[in-house]
């Protein structure tokens, strides 16, 4: 691990000065904000992340679950995954961020991790994380060994030439299909990013992943009034029963009246380079009936535009079953 | 020569342009930190997590090093009562917190209830893995779980045995469970 120095901001606007000065918000920023530190110590170990400059924002007041006046939930972004993951709220009205969370991990790193953090979950790609191979994410230009190496567990929808990372996250998956809101304050104020657009595809930039600047701090995030009578289904598929990334995950959040979808959203994890949201999916399901037949066509949409690697085309039918078992547990009720 | 602020608590490690960073005491920083209901005052490199921490400066081996990555949790400890991966986090983040590791919950003569079921249900083979088994167990027992092995199981999975002494590891927390 390279040397840092670390400060522990008074207070946000302390925070976002220093981390203003950086050079980067995204791959390498030499100021990095330090919370549950699941992911930044264990990179920073491994030398693909090298801040000169740590700001420890744990105990920063960022850390409640409230209600919005719109009936919503704002989500600070230090709460601990646990903490959400237990909410009496979040599992009565959002069930599926629940499940997706405690589907992550392990009971440790869920106490460790935060909201913010979750958000900014790197790649479990190995060549990422390790630094004697080239990967256009860590450093930019020196190739991708992934797609003639071991791919098997990486992406096969937004990939590029240069990058086919599968972004890792439970949370997010569910967030996307929540519609949540990410807020920030950064140098120049603060801003509302719709979810679907935080997130960035790799393209030929994979080293910026969302669209964070120097000094951009996460403050929160919020999630709409809850879909009333919804049904809501996150299901992970996996190489082990637990303690594992997902191969293909879905989430749903659907509302069945008279045998017919109406509301319904869908988002999958472990097959995009970014919590992958599925507008396909939806249009294919919105307003048909809610039989089988009709879940496998909106699975088919949802993976019409996938491109496998060498190792991984398995993941193609994997998610589209993973998506009809969803949606036909959702339907169930 | 180095040049550290030792005396404004929010600068902690600060390190001068051009420093090398060749020794490690010249970027020691002092801080105290509450293991086991006593206090440590420490000087210790900023890089240290608090694995190394508790193994090394303040000499309490019992939570043990396996992968140092966040994938064995074997180095499982409470901090403020809660059961975290200290091989994933600064020493530094801790002070003025409440840490416990192994030693802290009993001792060869009394035990703690989790301690004495790992002994009757033999949940153990090597070893290693058994303090932070212990203490994952030990945090569970307050944390929502349903009462199956299947929930125990899941709520065990940041635990790998490499000796494979699962069955066993569940028995012991059921039993303490049961009797609660």
């Amino acid at each position: 691990m390279h040397i840092f120095e670390f400060i522990r901001p008074a207070d946000q606007t302390a925070a976002i000065a220093t981390a203003a000065q950086a050079k980067t918000a995204q791959q390498g920023a030499d100021v990095r904000f330090l919370c549950g530190g699941t992911t930044l110590i264990d990179l920073m170990k491994l030398n693909v992340e090298t801040p000169a400059r740590v700001l420890d924002i744990n105990r920063l007041p960022l850390d409640k679950i409230e209600t919005t006046s719109d009936g919503g939930l704002k989500i600070g972004a230090t709460v601990r995954n646990s903490d959400l993951a237990n909410d009496e709220r979040v599992q009565r009205d959002y069930a599926v961020l629940s499940q997706a969370i405690l589907s992550g991990a392990s009971g440790q790193i869920r106490n460790m991790a935060t909201t913010a953090g979750n958000l900014l979950q790197r790649t479990r790609c190995v060549y990422f994380r390790d630094t004697a191979m080239a990967c256009n994410k860590r450093e930019t230009g020196t190739g991708c060994s992934a797609i003639t190496g071991s791919n098997r567990t990486l992406a096969i929808l937004g990939t590029s030439d240069h990058c086919i990372a599968t972004n890792p996250s439970d949370m997010c998956v569910a967030m996307s299909a929540l519609e949540a809101i990410i807020h920030v304050q950064g140098p120049k104020g603060t801003r509302a990013i719709p979810f679907g657009d935080f997130h960035l595809l790799p393209r030929d930039t994979p080293h910026r992943e969302t669209v964070l600047e120097p000094g951009d701090h996460i403050t929160h995030v919020t999630l709409p009034p809850p879909v009333t009578g919804s049904k809501q289904v996150y299901l992970k598929l996996r190489d082990r029963a637990s303690y594992e990334f997902a191969l293909a995950s879905a989430a749903v959040v659907m509302n069945v009246d008279d045998g017919n979808v109406g509301y319904i959203r869908i988002a999958l994890g472990g097959v995009g380079t970014k919590p992958w949201r599925s507008p396909e999916a939806e249009a294919a399901l919105s307003g048909k009936a809610a039989d089988a037949a009709n879940f496998r066509q909106a699975a088919e949409a949802a993976l019409r535009d996938a491109k496998p690697q060498s190792k991984n085309k398995f993941k193609i039918e994997l998610a589209k079953r993973c998506l009809v078992h969803v949606l036909q547990t959702a339907a169930n009720g | 020569m180095a040049t550290i602020h030792v005396n404004d608590s929010s600068r902690l490690g600060v390190l001068e342009a051009g420093q090398a960073e060749n020794s490690a005491n010249q970027i020691a920083v002092p801080m105290a930190l509450r293991i086991n209901g006593k206090e440590h005052s420490l000087r210790i490199d900023p890089r240290t997590t608090l694995l190394d921490c508790i193994r090394e400066a303040v000499a309490l081996t019992g939570t043990k090093k396996g992968c140092d990555h966040g994938q064995c949790g074997a180095c499982t400890v409470h901090v403020n009562g809660r059961r975290v991966l200290s091989c994933l986090s600064l020493a530094l983040l801790h002070d003025g917190e409440e840490i416990t590791t192994v030693e802290g919950l009993g001792t060869t003569e009394a035990m703690h209830p989790m301690q004495a079921a790992f002994l009757a249900c033999d949940a153990y083979q090597c070893g290693y893995c058994t303090s932070g088994q212990i203490m994952s167990a030990v945090a569970l027992l307050n944390e929502p779980c349903g009462p199956d092995d299947a929930a125990v199981k899941e709520l065990m999975s940041g635990n790998i045995c490499r000796c494979g002494a699962y069955a066993n590891i569940v028995a012991a927390i059921q039993q303490v469970r049961k009797r609660a």
